[in-house]
């Protein structure tokens, strides 16, 4: 038998060149006056200010990859961005909560959007099996319908999600509640305004986000549960008027909420009841097509 | 000598932008005609204020302006930073109707006149074609100068601005803001409906200005996508 011959060490290819900054922010922005928030595979969050020194607001960055083609990666940045972008005007158009496009700038990879104050269904309802208490059974439920009509809302004007899972629906702090107890009780409420979730969080599992909430039965934050609901982070938004696509936006939440914990299962159902009256006349197939989802998964058209 | 405003923009902090507020202007017709003639002296983005929504709405498009005539690869659209200002407030790509629009008639009163810190570079042209802008911040313009001279040509009463400049939406013409950028109407009636039952009526209108607003925002953003 021969040896083998013996390989020579495989070297990583050299960076290809590309034009925009690696990671380097594109200007106007600097490190130093952007926080980091987050990020996912394809953008970094930071958190800044836009505008005035005290709106503050979310920076979604698109960083090119080396490893594609320069025009392509231009390309398909530009892509995303806008797409998400559109839909978030499209859809705030018509009056469904989601963050506020700011500024945009679709060559260097930036979306600009409003910060909202708050913290995502899926800290609340962490919060919620932990330390259940049965008097707040009827505002969960009437947090969960609100969630329902929004995503009903949403589906009625032909967008998909895309990714909607609990942590990119978050609870807005509502604005007495920022103003009340400021003035006082400032301890009480310093853990929620301590703990500020950024709004186009993709992977808040992540970034180790979902801390132990507050005491769920404390003030402040039973006043969260009347907070409004916001859809957030549309990276992956489809334009669909298929049945299916919103089917699969529902069973990937119903999915969610079964991994929170087996007592956030019943709650799911408020959400599609509300689903049910708030998304127009598709809504009845769409429920009917989740049945369909629910025996085979999401993927339909897996061949092989 | 004009009352003006200087707004410090964040990530532009180099650029202060001024800001000077007047009503009851009367040599409408006489300003219009200098920008006409492109006189160099009279380089400002003067505006119609009934057509301006909040202060962030002004400040957007001026954002959007200094950032398109900075950015490496320029991608203007017109030839001055001021007309590009204008430009960019409008919703669609026609730079003559945003203009129209936007820019003062010779019957407007009510006058929002703004002044970018920008002028074409001096430096030689090869530094122009690495920076491949041709501008550059015009050390000259302060907003005493810029005072001085908005006090001397606008017949008019000056407004003086608070630190959020909330006096910019003052003189909005909300229906027609709706319009131009094509905001349902249906929401319009029902805010009137609900502002003369009392209390409730203000807040809501409130906060349909700040929906309004921000879908403005997103519109003047993506325009050009």
């Amino acid at each position: 038998m021969a040896e083998a011959p013996i390989a020579t060490p495989i070297e990583p290819p050299p960076l290809p060149h590309t034009t925009r900054p690696l990671h380097n922010l594109p200007p106007p922005f600097t490190h130093h006056a952007l926080e980091p928030l987050t990020q996912g595979a394809e953008a970094l969050v930071y958190k800044t200010t836009f505008l005035t020194p005290h709106t503050p607001v979310v920076v979604k960055y698109r960083p090119p990859k080396p490893y594609r083609h320069a025009t392509l990666d231009r390309r398909l940045t530009k892509q995303r961005l806008l797409a998400e972008a559109r839909s978030l005007v499209r859809v705030k158009r018509e009056g469904v909560h989601v963050p506020g496009v700011l500024g945009a700038d679709w060559e260097g990879g930036w979306l600009v959007l409003e910060f909202l104050e708050g913290r995502s269904v899926r800290g609340v309802l962490d919060g919620w099996v932990k330390g259940r208490g049965e008097e707040e059974e009827e505002e969960m439920k009437g947090l969960m319908r609100r969630v329902g009509k929004e995503i009903g809302k949403l589906h009625g004007l032909g967008v998909c999600h895309g990714d909607l899972t609990t942590s990119n629906i978050m609870v807005r702090t509502p604005t007495f509640i920022s103003t009340s107890t400021s003035t006082s009780t400032p301890t009480a409420s310093s853990p929620l305004h301590g703990k500020q979730t950024p709004s186009t969080l993709r992977e808040a599992a992540m970034c180790g986000d979902e801390e132990p909430p507050p005491h769920p039965s404390s003030s402040s934050s039973s006043l969260l549960l009347h907070g409004d609901i916001y859809l957030i982070d549309f990276g992956l938004t489809t334009s669909s008027i298929q049945d299916e696509d919103k089917a699969v936006d529902l069973y990937v939440l119903e999915r969610a909420f079964a991994a929170t914990h087996p007592a956030a299962e019943p709650l799911f159902h408020q959400v599609l009841a509300s689903y049910g009256e708030w998304g127009g006349k598709g809504a009845r197939s769409v429920l009917r097509r989740l049945e369909g989802v629910r025996l085979r998964g999401r993927k339909r058209s897996m061949l092989g | 000598m004009a009352s003006v405003k200087t707004f410090t923009l964040p990530h532009y902090e180099a650029y202060p932008v001024h800001v000077a507020l007047f009503t009851d202007v009367t040599n409408a017709p006489f300003l219009r005609s200098q920008l006409l003639d492109a006189n160099p002296d009279f380089d400002y983005a003067f505006l119609d204020a009934s057509m301006i929504l909040s202060p962030s709405h002004l400040l957007s498009a001026t954002f959007l302006a200094l950032h398109t005539f900075l950015s490496a690869p320029t991608r203007k659209k017109t030839r001055t930073p001021h007309s590009e200002l204008v430009f960019r407030l409008s919703p669609n790509n026609n730079i003559g109707e945003s203009y129209k629009k936007f820019g003062i008639a010779d019957n407007t009163a009510n006058v929002i006149a703004v002044k970018l810190p920008l002028c074409p570079s001096t430096s030689t042209s090869q530094d122009a074609s690495s920076e491949g802008n041709g501008y550059e911040k015009d050390e000259a313009i302060t907003a005493e100068s810029v005072g001085k001279h908005l006090g001397d040509v606008v017949k008019g009463t000056s407004v003086g601005l608070r630190e959020d400049g909330d006096e910019l939406g003052a003189w909005c013409d909300v229906e027609k803001v709706r319009k131009v950028y094509k905001l349902g109407g249906g929401e319009g009636q029902k805010g009137k409906k609900s502002g003369v039952a009392n209390g409730h009526g203000e807040e809501k209108e409130g906060e349909e200005k700040k929906e309004m607003e921000s879908v403005i925002l997103g519109t003047i953003a993506l325009k050009g996508s």
